[in-house]
């Protein structure tokens, strides 16, 4: 399935971040998203994701076709791993929650309660949700804080299964993940301030050089 | 759906789930009343209906906030809400957990609070019959107010002031019917308003909530 992002423009509190972002990612392909902080990474995936409706543009998927991973990993602190993985894989209707635990090398840790897990053990087990979500395009914030060297190596080789499965991802990370995938930049898409108004050749005088 | 109403019980159960909290209140409420007004039972038996709804209320409002702030903190309402589920369903699942934690057990020892307040034999049927019907409203009706205020830090203060007046039409028809129960009167007109406002509230305030909820995550 086709992600296609046409001119889109997001907003976070009321004031539009990004504006005329567009990018397209097919099937097997993946893209990272770069950007200082308060660019406006996360209120981009967040719109992408159908958690909050675009200022201006369109998604060409319905977000039913997307799995969104954020900084929270939304577990329950009383529940085990194996009770957290299994409630989500309930809720998309899927199995194979042991396989998702082998993949991200959680099946020793499958007793205990999500409370006594560290945070990179927690971050795993988020992530495995994607695993059990069974769906087509992740879209995925910062999946790599607190993972250690080699989790985010686990994590990398789960990412480019997924991608070899015919999936795609939208991710937002610093971190070199070893994946084929192309970048964006997000600098140039900067919404002008208020101030700044003028034509797009203003905007690009002013802010082309900084994010270059 | 079932999953996530078997998870919202579990998580009740286990520790720091709150689910005594409005039991243990409800109970204390029923204990104190008769320590305070006096051991006179022809006034207990008069304040009796009234006393055990306004305990099953509060007891109500004592967990609501805990209906969707803690799936807000920790990141699970974002998932919920990308998840395949309906909004609606998960509101309307979330009310139905907290019932079946909250106003059933309350409706279940309501008859033997009952004893310590004296009530009128007559009166039993009605008080567990009322509970019963009027009870599910509280939550659905909290749940709403709970959806209002789901991305306020500390908002339990302004749940409880958004949610008070909607409970009273319930509080209203509910001790009346236990009360003209235990005089031996008809009850069929405030039970039939009670079980009239549970139907409605049930049936569109999770749009309402599914609505707050959305506009919240923003």
């Amino acid at each position: 399935m086709d992600l296609r992002v046409d001119q889109l423009a997001v907003a976070r509190g009321g004031v539009t971040v990004l504006e005329g972002v567009s990018f397209a990612l097919a099937a097997g392909q993946g893209l990272v998203l770069r950007g200082p902080n308060g660019i406006g990474k996360t209120t981009l995936l967040r719109t992408v994701a159908g958690l909050q409706p675009a200022a201006a543009g369109a998604v060409s998927v319905s977000p039913d076709a997307i799995a969104y991973a954020a900084h929270a990993d939304g577990l329950k602190a009383t529940l085990t791993v194996a009770e957290n993985l299994t409630f989500w894989a309930d809720v998309y209707g899927t199995r194979g929650v042991a396989d998702a635990l082998a993949r991200m090398n959680l099946t020793e840790l499958c007793d205990r309660q999500a409370a006594n897990l560290s945070a990179g053990q927690k971050r795993r087990l988020g992530l495995a949700r994607l695993l059990v979500a069974g769906r087509p395009i992740w879209v995925l914030d910062e999946p790599t804080v607190s993972l250690d060297r080699a989790s985010v190596q686990l994590f990398g080789d789960v990412v480019r299964g997924h991608l070899g499965a015919g999936g795609s991802v939208l991710i937002a990370t610093h971190i070199d993940l070893g994946l084929e995938a192309e970048v964006l930049e997000l600098g140039p898409f900067k919404a002008r301030g208020p101030r700044e108004g003028g034509t797009s050749g203003a905007f690009d005088a002013a802010f082309g050089g900084d994010f270059a | 759906m079932i999953a996530l109403l078997i998870r919202d019980m579990r998580l009740a159960m286990r520790a720091g789930g709150g689910f005594g909290l409005g039991l243990a209140f409800f109970l204390l409420v029923a204990v104190l009343v008769p320590l305070g007004v006096g051991p006179n039972s022809t006034v207990l038996a008069l304040i009796a209906p009234g006393i055990l709804w306004v305990g099953a209320l509060l007891a109500c409002l004592l967990s609501l906030d805990r209906v969707f702030a803690l799936d807000f903190e920790d990141g699970s309402l974002d998932l919920l809400v990308t998840a395949p589920i309906p909004l609606e369903g998960v509101v309307a699942i979330k009310a139905l957990a907290h019932w079946t934690v909250t106003g059933l057990p309350l409706t279940l020892v309501a008859p033997v609070l009952g004893v310590l307040l004296n009530l009128p034999a007559e009166g039993y049927v009605w008080l567990v019959v009322s509970l019963a019907v009027g009870t599910p409203a509280l939550s659905v009706i909290g749940a709403f107010g709970a959806a209002l205020t789901v991305g306020l830090k500390r908002g339990g203060l302004l749940l409880s002031l958004l949610v008070l007046p909607l409970y009273v039409p319930t509080l209203i028809f509910g001790a009346e019917v236990v009360k003209r129960g235990a005089e031996g009167m008809a009850t069929g007109t405030p039970l039939a308003l009670l079980a009239g406002i549970t139907a409605g509230a049930a049936a569109l305030l999770p749009f309402a909530s599914a609505a707050a909820i959305r506009i919240n995550l923003r």
